[in-house]
């Protein structure tokens, strides 16, 4: 017992250090390069100077949000992995994804974010996904009871639905307005607007707090709805809240920073194979390692092709799966059966 | 200690339960037998909550089981049903979910005491020896008595099993419902199980429910309820009942076609 809380213990302080040490590869690192030895000196005394305004002005807002979307898409992943029993399911299979983008592709072929500001664009992302996750949740109960599998369903459908009409706007605007689209579908981590920066950290750390309030229910749930409902779970109650606060969390995450993806498959599966299914454990080092490895892949976007960017979903998708692929093969994996 | 009193329940259209009454004693080992789609599984659903009556009520030591807080129930009650993969658990860590239902609200590790009985549970099956291995990479057999000390691990006084031995050879279908005899005489735990084996569950169950069309057709110890003429009824099919010689229980064997000709 008390060697299980060691080990636990052991294993966040190593994610911490990992984190920490993306972070600091992150600020190093960039069109400007600032060595590591420079860093201290340059926070504490170098007020004033660029490289001073390139850390706090430009690399540390990216390596906050890095963190808040992150740890929020793998945590969200994990809540949703555990709660379908599914694998393969991850934030954006509900579709909360495609409402979001299809609501900035409004603004942006409307040009609302002319008339009002550019702020309004998250703004209508966050609306998107707030009218997917609603239509989602109404359209899975059925007589009271939460569907799990028409949850994912619709959730699907709808996804292709809004990816479809998203399409449709694509082939009939007009050529600046298909640029701002497509940038924005990529995903970044660019955000100028400090104050949906400190926004994302409080939203995805208090959604950590909050999905440990259900740790037993998760840890039931491995063993199916039913079994759960027989370790005295209140199945109903926990399906809906945990569905709740996982769109919410995806849905915050891409009206800030688009559609990052693979974040919310990768991670939480990758971490499953090292600290079992536990999420006493699972849900921080998820949210950790999701963090440090968005941080990790901005980073890289960002130097890869300087003083261009690439979109940082690309870097995630082909380092998250490369990764993934390589440890599947050298790991001897149980995933039961024979 | 468990009493259902004109219980009607069931889902839309198919495996509707209408009118059932029994007890079940404390102690007892009670099976559930009945062709496919009676509403065996039904049943056992509704006494644990998971489809609610629609008239009638089940009540568990005299107290109805609707009122019962569900975290309450499971620590009386524990169900025992077809495992699902997962993957990355040991058996112990298995063993240990059972613990759930005892954990207070805000409580984050368990405890001593919930590690001494998962221990106590894991020897009373004899799985000790596993509890570093993957749920995946053991046997089904091994697999069926993880999920047997995983319910003693919930303490409960009443164990409900759906088909326990399923899939499994003879040596393991003995060694499951031994060690549920086994746990029934030590702990005095009750006991009910629906059984697709009218043999095992003459053997083992000191009374037989026998459903049919979602209504009890007979109740009584496994001599009163395996006729040949009850069984031929219920199942439609032509069998000939006889005596176990050993433990002089009354032995379901069936007659296929081919030979039903050649007798007559």
């Amino acid at each position: 017992m008390k060697r299980k809380s060691i080990y636990w213990i052991y294993w966040i302080l190593a994610l911490c250090g990992l984190l920490l040490a993306t972070s600091l590869f992150s600020l190093c690192t960039g069109s400007v390069g600032i060595p590591l030895k420079k860093i201290l000196e340059v926070i504490f005394t170098g007020k004033g100077t660029t490289e001073y305004s390139i850390i706090f002005n430009v690399r540390l807002p990216r390596i906050i949000l890095g963190f808040a979307i992150g740890g929020a898409l793998a945590l969200s992943g994990v809540i949703l992995q555990g709660m379908f029993r599914n694998p393969l399911v991850e934030p954006y299979t509900l579709g909360i994804s495609g409402g979001a983008a299809l609501g900035v592709c409004l603004n942006i072929i409307f040009r609302l974010y002319q008339t009002f500001t550019v702020s309004t664009l998250p703004l209508f992302g966050f609306l998107g996904a707030l009218l997917v996750i609603l239509l989602v949740y109404f359209l899975s109960i059925k007589k009271g009871i939460l569907k799990i599998t028409e949850l994912l369903l619709t959730g699907v459908m709808i996804s292709f639905i809004s990816s479809s009409l998203i399409m449709l706007i694509m082939a009939v605007s007009r050529a600046e307005d298909l640029h701002g689209i497509i940038f924005w579908i990529m995903g970044s981590l660019e955000e100028p607007n400090l104050i949906l920066i400190k926004l994302a950290l409080l939203i995805s750390t208090i959604g950590l707090i909050i999905s440990y309030l259900f740790w037993k229910d998760l840890n039931a749930f491995l063993l199916g709805e039913e079994e759960a409902l027989h370790l005295g779970i209140n199945t109903e109650r926990t399906k809906r809240l945990l569905f709740i606060l996982s769109s919410f969390l995806t849905g915050c995450s891409v009206s800030v920073a688009g559609i990052i993806g693979f974040v919310g498959l990768v991670v939480p599966h990758f971490i499953r194979m090292f600290v079992g299914t536990d999420h006493r454990i699972l849900l921080i080092s998820a949210f950790l390692s999701g963090a440090s490895f968005l941080i990790f892949c901005d980073t890289l976007a960002r130097i890869i092709i300087s003083p261009l960017e690439l979109p940082v979903g690309v870097v995630t998708g082909i380092l998250g799966g490369s990764i993934f692929i390589y440890v599947l093969s050298k790991k001897q994996i149980i995933l039961g059966g024979k | 200690m468990l009493k259902v009193e004109n219980l009607t329940c069931g889902y839309d259209l198919k495996f509707n339960l209408s009118d059932i009454n029994f007890n079940v004693n404390k102690g007892e080992i009670v099976g559930i037998i009945g062709p496919n789609g009676s509403g065996k599984t039904t049943l056992l659903k509704a006494i644990t909550k998971v489809i609610k009556p629609k008239k009638g009520r089940i009540l568990l030591y005299d107290k109805d089981i609707q009122e019962i807080e569900i975290k309450d129930l499971a620590k009386k009650v524990a169900v025992i049903s077809q495992y699902s993969e997962i993957g990355y658990i040991t058996v112990e860590e298995f063993v240990l979910l059972g613990r759930i239902p005892h954990y207070k609200k805000f409580q984050f590790l368990e405890t001593k005491h919930d590690m001494e009985i998962v221990k106590k549970c894991m020897i009373l099956t004899d799985i000790f020896k596993l509890k570093d291995r993957f749920m995946g990479e053991i046997s089904s057999g091994e697999r069926q008595t993880v999920l047997i000390a995983r319910a003693l691990a919930q303490e409960p006084e009443l164990l409900l099993l759906d088909e326990p031995t399923t899939h499994l050879d003879i040596t393991h279908q003995i060694r499951i419902l031994d060690l549920i005899k086994r746990l029934n005489k030590e702990l005095n735990l009750t006991v009910i199980m629906v059984l697709h084996d009218l043999n095992l569950a003459s053997e083992y169950c000191e009374r037989l429910i026998l459903i049919n069309e979602g209504k009890i057709h007979s109740i009584g110890t496994p001599e009163e309820v395996l006729k040949y003429q009850i069984i031929e009824e219920v199942y439609k099919t032509i069998v000939v009942v006889e005596k176990n010689p050993i433990s002089l229980k009354p032995f379901v064997l069936v007659v296929t076609e081919e030979a039903r000709k050649r007798s007559n």
